[in-house]
């Protein structure tokens, strides 16, 4: 199976590179809109901030490449900030358009210690990942919640996840593994 | 409010596991790699690697330890010790870092913070205070600066840090208790989250931490055992603190 990461920007994308490769993918970070449109999944990670990523992933065409994916029906995955970068907009930056994959806004959290940093229960998915995070998806497609907030969304072929999975040890790779497995049964039939 | 955290803290140098008082005589006590691995296995939330020599021709061999953990590990950690320039912080978060700690370079140009959560999010930027007496210290404890602890932690939140990892001068090295006062003082006045750092001793000081802050720093209280955390979150839970269900 191979993945493409999108590149866009500063930030820890190893991490995600290592889950996948423990999981017998073979990912590549890339910023190319054909290796998205080709991969068996594509993944949007975590890292950086709103308004960079966008234009980074705007220069680079990889919006477009991501939109034909998702009507193809082929698998997205979406980590963290990437999650939010595939709603309709984001609060962060002073307010950002963003891929409108899924319907919905990132809002900055109120209430609590901002940034939400630590390992929390998600229901009904019934394990506890790591988040670190200081925006939260507001969505109808929401499919998973952690203490009221979105955890996980889905919608269509997209699956974007508020968690970080490749940081959520043995949970985050039960998961991961759940998630590729749904992926490749998906590759398969198209 | 998510889980309270316990977090191992490794001394390192040269890419290696060290033991020493006071950065003299240091003592290499293993592979950082291996032991942050056995402390994951342990159930520990999250790792800080402190990197006590913090030299220039260290940082090389910071880099490649960063590397190799991120290899190994599926649980977050952070990386601190002079770390004064963006590039540095960068570097150690492609290499697959989560967090980078600054402290020293932070109180010298605390633009620093803002560069930092810029670049990488607040998420990604902890801020270490020592302090003593309710005064902050630089230059590994060793200097005072003169600045109010609490004062200094609010400007590093308005600065953009997303952490406080608060160690005690007064009480590290005692095994008689975090700090509670000051870390409750600085917990009280920001709204990222304060790691609690010096002093344990035993499960009811880190229990007593977890009351004021959001999660607490782990050092010579391990002896770099795994079993000894290991035994620690099973005394912590039936102390009643939540602890994650880690396996």
């Amino acid at each position: 199976m191979r993945a493409a990461v999108c590149d866009y920007g500063a930030g820890n994308v190893r991490s995600v590179m290592v889950a996948l490769s423990r999981l017998g993918v073979e990912a590549r970070v890339t910023t190319r809109p054909d290796d998205v449109l080709e991969a068996d999944l594509a993944v949007l990670p975590g890292v950086g901030a709103a308004a960079s990523a966008m234009d980074g992933l705007r220069a680079a065409g990889l919006d477009g490449a991501l939109r034909e994916r998702l009507d193809a029906g082929r698998a997205i995955v979406g980590i963290c900030l990437g999650l939010h970068l595939a709603l309709h907009e984001s609060e962060e930056d002073g307010g950002v358009a963003g891929l409108a994959l899924v319907p919905g806004r990132a809002r900055r959290l109120a209430g609590g210690r901002v940034p939400r940093i630590g390992w929390a229960p998600v229901e009904p998915l019934g394990e506890e990942f790591y988040f670190a995070h200081s925006f939260a998806a507001e969505t109808p497609a929401a499919s998973a919640l952690s203490e009221g907030l979105v955890a996980e969304v889905r919608c269509g072929s997209f699956v974007g996840v508020q968690f970080h999975p490749e940081k959520s040890g043995p949970a985050g790779a039960r998961y991961l593994a759940r998630e590729l497995e749904a992926a490749r049964a998906g590759s398969d039939v198209s | 409010m998510p889980l309270p955290r316990l977090i191992p803290c490794l001394d390192v140098a040269a890419g290696r596991v060290v033991k020493g008082v006071k950065f003299e005589g240091l003592r290499d006590v293993g592979d950082p790699v291996e032991l942050g691995a056995a402390y994951s296995d342990a159930g520990a939330d999250e790792l800080v690697f402190l990197d006590v020599k913090a030299t220039l021709e260290n940082r090389d061999a910071l880099v490649d330890l960063v590397d190799r953990v991120a290899a190994r590990l599926a649980i977050p950690f952070t990386v601190g010790g002079g770390i004064r320039r963006r590039e540095d912080a960068e570097r150690l978060l492609l290499a697959g870092a989560d967090k980078v700690s600054v402290n020293t370079a932070a109180l010298e140009r605390p633009g620093l913070l803002t560069e930092l959560a810029a670049l990488l999010g607040s998420q990604a930027v902890v801020v270490a205070i020592d302090t003593k007496a309710g005064s902050v210290y630089s230059y590994a404890g060793t200097q005072p600066t003169g600045r109010d602890t609490v004062e200094w932690a609010r400007e590093a939140e308005s600065r953009g840090a997303g952490e406080v990892l608060l160690t005690s001068i007064d009480a590290d090295g005692t095994r008689d208790g975090y700090d509670l006062e000051i870390t409750g003082a600085v917990a009280g006045a920001v709204s990222i989250p304060v790691i609690a750092s010096g002093g344990a001793g035993a499960s009811a000081h880190v229990a007593a931490a977890l009351e004021v802050a959001q999660a607490a720093l782990l050092a010579s209280i391990l002896h770099e055992n795994p079993d000894r955390l290991r035994t620690l979150r099973s005394e912590l839970r039936k102390e009643g603190v939540p602890l994650r269900d880690a396996t």
